[in-house]
C-alpha cells in the first residue's frame, strides 16, 4: 500500500496547525511521528483518518481518503485514539470484535473470516486470556492491549495509533511496541505518535519530526534524532548512544 | 454460544410479552376473565363480550405492546447514543412536546369534538419540538449540546403545559388534562391505535437501523467514525426515530414514566452490555413490563383504577434507586 500526503493544511479553532507537510510511504513501514507538544502530530493523524477537514492531498493507493466511501475507508485505515476507552463494560472479546464492524454485511452475522481476525488480533496483542473478562475491570496496561487488539482486528493496511504507550509502565510499553512491530512485519503500515524517543528510535523504521506544523526532519531514527534537532526542536540537551535496536536518547537538561 | 444465548434471551422475552398480551385481552376489572362469556349461550351476552374484546381490550393490549416496545427500544438507543445510563426517551423533548400538543387540544375544548384530535395534537407537538431541537442543536451536535437543547425544550413545553392548566377556563378541562397527563391505556380506541402505530413503526425502524453504529459508539465518536459510521446520520436517525415513536406513544397514552429508563438496565447484563444488541430485547422487555403493569392496575375491584403512568413511576423509581445502590456497591 502507498500513502501519499501532499501540502497538508489544517486548522483547529482558527489557528493553523498543519502548514503543508508532505509524506510519501510504502508498506511495510513503521513510522514514528515525533515532535514537541502542539507540533501537530495528533492533527496529522486525525487528518489521515479523515476525522477533521483539511486542505491538500491525502491518498491511499492513489485514492483520496476524503472521497473513499466511509465503510471502504474504515477497512483500509484503523485508528486507535489517544487515551482510548470503552464506555460500557463489554468483555474483551466483544470489544475486540467491534473492530470487525466495517467488514460486516447488513443483516448478516459475522463470518468465519471475522472470527479468525478476532482470534488473530487477540493472539497478537496477547489478550486471549482475558477474553471473558469485563474490560473495565482490567488493569490499565491490560486494557490498553485489548483496545489495541480492537484496532488490529480491523486488519487495515494502515494503522494509526496516537500515543499508544503514554500511560503504560516500561513492561507494557515494550509489549505494545512489539505488537505494533509484529503488525508491520506482516506487511502493513503503522504510523504512531510517540513521545518516548528511545522507544520510537528502537522500534520504528522511519521517524518524522514535526514542529509547528512543518516537517523538520524525516528519515531513519539516527538521522532524525541528532543533537542539533533535539536542541532546536525539543529545546533539550540529550545524551544519545547505541545503534539500531539499541539506540537511546536521554534528555538531560533544558536549553533556554 | 454467545449467539445462542442471545437468541434464548429474545425468545424468552418475546414469550413473556405474548403471555401478558393475551392476558391483557382476557383479564378484566378485578381479575375477571372474559373467556366464558365469549362462548355464552345467550346471543346478547356473547356479542357484548366480543364487542368488549374488539373495541376495549384489543386496543388496550395493542397499546401496551407498542408503547412498551417503543419505550424500551428508544430508552436503550438513547442510552447507547449518549453513552449515558441515565438517558431516557423524554430527554430530547419530543415527549413533553407531544404532551403540550395534546393538552392544548383539551385546553381549547376540542377533545369532545373528535377523540382523534388529541393524538393528532400530540404528534404535531412532537414534530414541532423535534424541529426546534434541530434548529438549536444543528446537524452534528455534540452530546452536551443535544442534551442541553432537549432539556431546554422539555422545560419550556412543560411550562406551557402548566400555563394551559392554570389558565384553563373550565374545571372540567383541568380535570381532563391532569388525568390524561398521568398516563393510561383505558378508553383508547382502535382508531387511535391505528393513527399512532405508523409513527411508532417508522420511528422503530429508524432507531433499529442505528444498532451497529451504537455498538461502535462504545469506543467514542471518533473511533466510531473511523469504523465507517457517519456520526451526523447516526444521531439524526436515533433522535428523529425516538422523537417520532415516543411522541406518537405519548400522544395516545399520556406520559408513562421510568419504563424507558429502567428496562434497558434490566436487560443490559443479559446481552453483555453491548448497546446495539440491547435494542431488540429491551423493546421486548418494555412491552412485557408495560403489559404486566397494565394488568396490575386493573386488579383492584372497587374505586377508580390507578393511572398506569403513576404505577410505573411508583414501581420504577424505587427500583431505579436500588439499581444505583447496587452499582455503587459494585464499583467502589
Amino acid at each position: 500500500m502507498e500513502l501519499r500526503v501532499e501540502n497538508l493544511r489544517a486548522s483547529l479553532g482558527g489557528a493553523r496547525v498543519l502548514r503543508g507537510p508532505s509524506v510519501a510511504a510504502h508498506s511495510p513501514n513503521f513510522i514514528g511521528l515525533v515532535g514537541p507538544n502542539g507540533a501537530g502530530k495528533t492533527t496529522l493523524v486525525r487528518a489521515i483518518a479523515n476525522l477533521i477537514p483539511f486542505e491538500g492531498t491525502i491518498a491511499l493507493d492513489g485514492a483520496a481518503v476524503n472521497v473513499i466511501e466511509a465503510r471502504a475507508r474504515a477497512r483500509k485505515i484503523a485508528y486507535l485514539a489517544q487515551g482510548a476507552e470503552s464506555h460500557w463494560p463489554l468483555t474483551a472479546e466483544r470489544l475486540v470484535a467491534l473492530g470487525r464492524l466495517p467488514h460486516l454485511e447488513p443483516f448478516r452475522a459475522p463470518q468465519p473470516s471475522d472470527e479468525e481476525a478476532i482470534e488473530h488480533a487477540m493472539e497478537l496483542a496477547d489478550v486471549a486470556q482475558f477474553r471473558q473478562r469485563d474490560v473495565l475491570t482490567l488493569s490499565g496496561g491490560e486494557r490498553a492491549r485489548v483496545l489495541l487488539a480492537r484496532a488490529l482486528a480491523v486488519e487495515a493496511e494502515l494503522l494509526l495509533v496516537d500515543e499508544p504507550v503514554a500511560s503504560l509502565d516500561p513492561y507494557h510499553q515494550l509489549g505494545v511496541m512489539e505488537v505494533l512491530r509484529a503488525y508491520v512485519d506482516r506487511g502493513r503500515m503503522v504510523i504512531a505518535v510517540l513521545h518516548d524517543l528511545s522507544l520510537a528510535a528502537r522500534f520504528c523504521d522511519r521517524l518524522i519530526l514535526l514542529d509547528e506544523g512543518v516537517i523538520r526532519a524525516d528519515g531513519v531514527p539516527a538521522q532524525v534524532l541528532t543533537p542539533e534537532n533535539l536542541r532546536s526542536v525539543y529545546r533539550v540537551e540529550a545524551q544519545i548512544g547505541g545503534e539500531g535496536r539499541n539506540f537511546f536518547v536521554q534528555p538531560m537538561k533544558r536549553v533556554e | 454460544m454467545q449467539r445462542h444465548s442471545y437468541l434464548l434471551v429474545n425468545l424468552g422475552l418475546a414469550l413473556l410479552a405474548c403471555v401478558f398480551f393475551v392476558a391483557s385481552i382476557y383479564v378484566g376489572r378485578g381479575g375477571e376473565l372474559l373467556v366464558g362469556k365469549l362462548h355464552a349461550i345467550d346471543e346478547t351476552d356473547r356479542s357484548l363480550a366480543w364487542l368488549i374484546l374488539r373495541e376495549v381490550r384489543l386496543p388496550r393490549a395493542l397499546l401496551g405492546l407498542f408503547v412498551g416496545a417503543t419505550l424500551g427500544l428508544t430508552g436503550a438507543a438513547l442510552q447507547g447514543l449518549l453513552r449515558n445510563p441515565l438517558a431516557e426517551p423524554g430527554l430530547i423533548g419530543a415527549s413533553s412536546g407531544a404532551a403540550l400538543g395534546a393538552v392544548l387540544v383539551f385546553y381549547f375544548g376540542l377533545a369532545a369534538g373528535s377523540a382523534m384530535l388529541v393524538p393528532f395534537g400530540g404528534v404535531v407537538g412532537a414534530l414541532l419540538s423535534l424541529g426546534i431541537l434541530y434548529l438549536l442543536a444543528g446537524r452534528n451536535p455534540s452530546i452536551v449540546t443535544l442534551i442541553l437543547a432537549g432539556v431546554a425544550i422539555s422545560a419550556f413545553t412543560s411550562a406551557l403545559t402548566s400555563l394551559a392548566l392554570s389558565l384553563a377556563a373550565s374545571p372540567y378541562a383541568v380535570y381532563e388534562i391532569i388525568f390524561w397527563l398521568l398516563g393510561s391505556f383505558t378508553d383508547r380506541s382502535m382508531d387511535q391505535v391505528r393513527f399512532a402505530a405508523p409513527f411508532m413503526a417508522i420511528g422503530a425502524i429508524l432507531v433499529a437501523s442505528t444498532a451497529r453504529g451504537l455498538d461502535a459508539l462504545t469506543l467514542g465518536e471518533d473511533t466510531a467514525a473511523t469504523l465507517g459510521f457517519n456520526q451526523s446520520s447516526l444521531k439524526a436517525r436515533a433522535v428523529l426515530g425516538t422523537g417520532l415513536a415516543v411522541g406518537a406513544a405519548v400522544s395516545v397514552t399520556g406520559v408513562i414514566g421510568f419504563v424507558g429508563l429502567v428496562v434497558p438496565h434490566l436487560v443490559r447484563p443479559l446481552v453483555g452490555h453491548q448497546p446495539g444488541r440491547l435494542l431488540l430485547p429491551s423493546a421486548l422487555a418494555g412491552a412485557a413490563l408495560l403489559l404486566a403493569a397494565d394488568l396490575l392496575v386493573r386488579l383492584p375491584l372497587d374505586g377508580p383504577e390507578p393511572k398506569l403512568g403513576v404505577v410505573t413511576s411508583l414501581i420504577g423509581a424505587p427500583f431505579f434507586l436500588w439499581l444505583i445502590l447496587r452499582t455503587r456497591r459494585e464499583t467502589p
